[in-house]
């Protein structure tokens, strides 16, 4: 496999990652060097082998729903970039 | 004084010898002296060191002291403390103060009462394997300023080495506590997954990442990971155990253990200096009464390719929070909505943290995601399963931790996949959730070479065992860097 310089614009447009042409090609190179490493994978049969996602075989633990957090709003708006109001400020999405 | 083991510090403490106010100036005015050169440290805040170690003193003076209160430690800037810049080696987070704790953080502070020297460096969000992926530059490895210091918890390394602080916190994804303890003659220990809290541990991929301690002995890792370790409900993956002492079987003798040697980690591929001094380690094992059988870890050699999918996949979807909405830098100049994002991410992320998310993006997108990255998790059964295997006929696995010694800075930098592979020994320890440690075992030339013990699933205080005995009989994890007196 080998990825083409519009299938890495493509996947960078996918990552919300701005690339520009020189990027894109360097970043090319670099990628289809590292997929060559993992094609190694393909060669191995793992049919009817369970996928593994998780080090440690339990379930998601459920807490009682109770209010478990103190207000913290200003603190960790304190970190944003811009705020008003108590509200994320980015560019306007709905006209 | 700085030389001095974590117990010897907290018997000083105890006994009045020194303050942990003087303690902590000791090593503050080392890394004044010496952080300009070795890069180590990110952030220090004397005023704030100054204030917890005046905390620490005051507990001591009052009777409520546990064992390493007063003792000053450093602290990866992977872990979010509160009031602390924390930046996990980026751009994107160059100028982030934690608003809140780490639970690691809050375990060793507030309640064991130690006291932070600051933050260290990494691989910009513990993607690297020399610390050169890093926003704020390059850690020189204190045995060799030529030479990298290991990554990601290169910082970390560093600063013990050059005895800039007695002990560190790291993290391992992938060897990022192991490979830099190794390349830089210390201990460190990466946990059973799910036993150090991951919550305000700022995630790369969250199914593998995990916290440890960093020293000079097993013994100091002992007694820093008995803080660190310990059920949390804040984080949905910390396993509900009871608590244990892990310092408690450190003097246990060797004698009827069983030490597994993989074949697949004997043969081509490793230095042979480091496989000499190995070989060395495996000798003075039988001479403690250690036994020797030989294993197999067939799928080892897939662990690479296997981890180089998953991880990107998981980091792919952790990184994306960093969009400049809610935390962390903003491009200053966008147009709608989607390319202040592009903007930004473009601008934060480093090249390594670029290639990983495209590499994830591109693996979990339409099309794609059953060859890779299904495939990628059934090739991690297999691995773990190799070791489930392996440990029916030995107690502990031993290897080396990197095929290298540390190598040159910007030996490998311009090559991902060459950097990759001094993850080889490491990686698969991961993707199976096992405990694993690395240890000082001699010298290739004038740099240092560490080998790997790997345990089964919550076998730490055994692990811990191994490599205290080996220590009390070796003196390679007491030998010092030219100049670090």
């Amino acid at each position: 496999m080998s990825l083409t310089t519009e299938q890495v614009k493509r996947i960078a447009h996918l990552a919300r990652i701005e690339v520009s042409e020189s990027e894109a090609l360097t970043t090319q190179g670099h990628l289809n060097g590292i997929f060559e490493l993992i094609e190694q994978m393909q060669a191995v049969d793992t049919t009817g082998v369970e996928p593994m996602a998780h080090a440690q075989d339990v379930s998601q633990r459920l807490r009682t729903d109770v209010v478990s957090e103190t207000d913290r709003r200003a603190a960790y708006q304190a970190v944003a970039p811009e705020t008003e109001a108590g509200l994320y400020l980015v560019p306007k999405v709905i006209e | 004084m700085i030389h001095k083991s974590l117990k010897q510090l907290s018997q000083a403490l105890a006994a009045k010898e020194i303050s942990s106010v003087e303690l902590s100036t000791l090593f503050l005015d080392r890394i004044e002296r010496l952080n300009p050169e070795i890069n180590a440290f990110v952030t220090v805040d004397r005023e704030k060191t100054l204030k917890m170690a005046a905390a620490a003193d005051a507990r001591i003076a009052t009777g409520s002291a546990g064992p390493l209160t007063g003792i000053p430690i450093a602290q990866k800037d992977i872990f979010c403390a509160e009031g602390w810049r924390t930046t996990c080696g980026s751009k994107m987070l160059a100028n982030f103060v934690a608003p809140y704790d780490a639970t690691v953080i809050e375990k060793m502070h507030r309640d064991a009462g130690m006291v932070s020297l600051g933050k260290t460096n990494m691989d910009e969000f513990a993607m690297g394997s020399s610390n050169e992926t890093s926003f704020f530059g390059p850690v020189k490895n204190p045995w060799d300023r030529a030479r990298v210091p290991g990554g990601s918890s290169g910082g970390s390394a560093a600063a013990i080495a050059a005895r800039l602080a007695p002990a560190a916190t790291g993290t391992d994804t992938g060897g990022s506590i192991r490979q830099p303890a190794a390349l830089c003659n210390l201990t460190g220990l990466k946990p059973t997954y799910g036993v150090v809290s991951r919550y305000g541990m700022i995630a790369y991929a969250s199914s593998l990442d995990q916290g440890g301690p960093m020293g000079a002995s097993a013994e100091d890792c002992a007694l820093l990971f008995n803080t660190m370790a310990g059920f949390d409900p804040r984080d949905s993956t910390s396993l509900e155990r009871p608590a244990e002492d892990y310092a408690r079987d450190l003097d246990k003798p060797l004698v009827g253990l069983r030490i597994g040697l993989p074949k697949e980690f004997f043969g081509e591929g490793c230095d042979a200096a480091v496989m000499a001094a190995v070989q060395d380690a495996i000798a003075e094992y039988r001479r403690l009464g250690a036994s020797t059988v030989e294993v197999s870890l067939p799928n080892s050699h897939l662990s690479v390719p296997a981890y180089y999918v998953i991880a990107p996949a998981e980091a792919s979807s952790n990184l994306s929070r960093f969009d400049g909405v809610r935390y962390g830098y903003r491009a200053p100049d966008y147009g709608n909505l989607d390319d202040m994002y592009m903007k930004t991410r473009a601008q934060g992320f480093g090249d390594e943290v670029k290639r990983r998310i495209m590499i994830g993006a591109y693996v979990l997108s339409h099309g794609y995601y059953d060859a890779y990255y299904l495939q990628a998790q059934r090739i991690r059964r297999l691995i773990a399963n190799d070791f489930v295997a392996a440990f029916e006929s030995c107690d502990v696995i031993l290897g080396p931790t990197s095929p290298t010694t540390a190598f040159k800075l910007g030996e490998k930098s311009a090559d991902p996949v060459q950097m990759y592979l001094s993850d080889i020994y490491t990686i698969a320890v991961n993707l199976a959730g096992l405990p694993g440690m690395a240890l000082p075992c001699g010298f290739a030339g004038d740099l240092p070479v560490g080998l790997q013990l790997i345990g089964n699933y919550f076998d730490e205080a055994r692990l811990l065992n191994v490599a205290h005995r080996y220590q009390q009989a070796t003196d390679w994890h007491q030998r010092r860097p030219e100049g670090i007196e």
